[in-house]
């Protein structure tokens, strides 16, 4: 043991919190294996989250999926230095520590897996790592915060390349902020009541006008644009699943993506990122997709 | 004359409020042009290697070379230490720094997130009271170089805040944890200089 005059404090909230900090106004980008995390790390993504399939695989091959394997998380880690996610399924608590024990830098507990728990979320305090969590309004967003989670990311539908549902989420989460940045302290009890969540979180956010967390957006994000409209709309940052690896030349994307990320409010940029792109991915209409298809439906 | 916060990636509008909170005009800064306009630049934390890459896009690593060499005063947090650095051990492959300080800096030194940590530190330029310090993903200065001077450093013995010139870099981020006597001290360092690019 070496010695230590003040004592230093691992796992809290500010440290947690504080790495999602460090990531905004950047594309965190899904890949499942060490090849596309060094395609993703060379683009600029400021992080990458390790998994076994992307979304559209998961939607197109059916089944049950689960958290990634091991071997492939730690060929993930090895190859990159930015920091790596990876996702547990929501209320698989096991899945998360062994997340934790593979030192992944954060772990996205994720309706794109298949739930283990349909009435429980994991208890993200027991946790030294931080979690990021979906949510589809402000309600649910709290209720993850206040289970623990370090970050929030609307869910949009993973898997589709069809922006509707993430711009639908963001909207809402932004539009119940501001609302309740509107009412008097008394209807703030109502609200606290009719969002289920704890009276002092919502007021602390009638009083800010934000979330006491990073909110980045995902789910459908296919091209610069779709990454800029969100980044106009207010998110932090942007997820970027199927998107980019499903997608006629993925480098040439990753590359675009970023850069519509840091000049958003700027159309020559996007435009001149947008050109010579490629195929974008095929992609689902959501309306297309039965309701018990939607994986932004799990979670609650 | 204002303050520019390099706002290509990164808790840029955390350093933009504590500057405003000391009363500083401050200016977000993505191109090079709006480097003519400011008399200082804070770098915050970040991904380090998306400010690189970003910063050379958009052609505004050179223009910002060639300030630092002439006097602009910069403050870099975590990621912007790595960028003030002459050397950068752990780089990405093809990353490149601004340079200034004459310090070697290791990316991300203490190992995964779950080795983030909070603790108090002595800093004497600061004065008695402890800075209260938040550590994340952290990058450590491995060397110190004969022109720069060690500010701070951990109970082990490692460096993590240097000072040179008109150049300031901490491996931590006094931008989230309410302490503000780094960026009094950096607009200190502006006022005194009165850089005109």
């Amino acid at each position: 043991m070496t010695e230590t005059t003040s004592a230093e404090q691992f796992g809290s909230s500010r440290v947690k919190r504080g790495l999602a900090d460090m990531m905004k106004g950047g594309v965190i980008m899904d890949v499942v294996n060490a090849e596309q995390a060094r395609i993703a790390e060379d683009a600029g993504a400021v992080a990458v989250m390790a998994l076994e399939r992307v979304p559209a695989d998961i939607r197109s091959q059916g089944g049950v999926a689960r958290m990634s394997d091991p071997d492939l998380i730690d060929s993930i880690i090895a190859e990159v230095s930015i920091p790596v996610m990876a996702k547990a399924r929501i209320g698989h608590f096991v899945e998360a520590q062994v997340l934790q024990a593979l030192n992944v830098d954060y772990i996205d507990e994720s309706e794109v897996l298949s739930p283990a728990d349909y009435v429980n979320h994991i208890d993200k305090w027991n946790f030294t790592v931080p979690f990021v969590c979906g949510a589809t309004n402000l309600g649910e967003a709290l209720r993850r915060i206040t289970e623990g989670a370090a970050m929030i990311r609307s869910k949009g539908e993973a898997g589709t390349g069809d922006v509707s549902e993430a711009m639908k989420h963001i909207r809402t989460i932004k539009g119940e902020i501001a609302r309740l940045s509107s009412l008097s302290k008394d209807e703030l009890y109502v609200a606290a009541k009719e969002l289920q969540a704890p009276y002092e979180l919502v007021a602390e956010i009638a009083g800010t006008g934000k979330l006491p967390v990073v909110l980045f957006v995902a789910g459908g994000v296919a091209t610069p644009a779709d990454a800029a409209m969100m980044m106009q709309m207010g998110a932090d940052g942007v997820f970027v699943g199927s998107g980019i690896f499903k997608s006629g030349n993925p480098q040439a994307r990753a590359n675009a993506i970023v850069k519509a990320v840091t000049f958003y409010d700027d159309p020559s940029v996007v435009a001149a990122v947008s050109r010579g792109l490629g195929e974008a991915m095929v992609g689902i209409n959501v309306s297309d997709l039965p309701a018990p298809h939607r994986l932004s439906e799990r979670g609650w | 004359m204002s303050v520019g916060v390099l706002a290509l990636q990164g808790d840029f509008r955390e350093h933009a409020e504590v500057l405003r909170s000391l009363g500083a005009d401050v200016e977000l800064v993505r191109r090079p042009e709006e480097l003519a306009r400011i008399s200082g630049l804070v770098i915050p934390g970040g991904e380090s290697s998306v400010m690189d890459k970003m910063a050379r896009a958009f052609g505004l690593a050179e223009p910002l070379r060639a300030q630092i060499r002439a006097g602009l005063p910069v403050y870099g947090t975590c990621a912007g230490l790595i960028m003030l650095a002459d050397s950068v051990l752990d780089a990405i492959r093809g990353q490149e720094s601004l340079g200034g300080l004459d310090i070697a800096v290791r990316r991300n030194a203490f190992g995964s997130q779950t080795a983030s940590f909070e603790t108090d530190l002595d800093v004497p330029v600061l004065g008695a009271t402890p800075v209260h310090a938040a550590f994340i993903r952290a990058p450590v200065v491995e060397t110190v170089g004969p022109r720069a001077r060690a500010l701070a450093t951990l109970a082990d013995g490692r460096c993590v805040a240097v000072e040179q010139g008109n150049l300031l870099g901490t491996s931590f981020h006094p931008e989230i944890t309410g302490e503000h006597r780094f960026h009094e001290y950096f607009l200190g360092t502006v006022a005194r200089v009165g850089f005109r690019g």
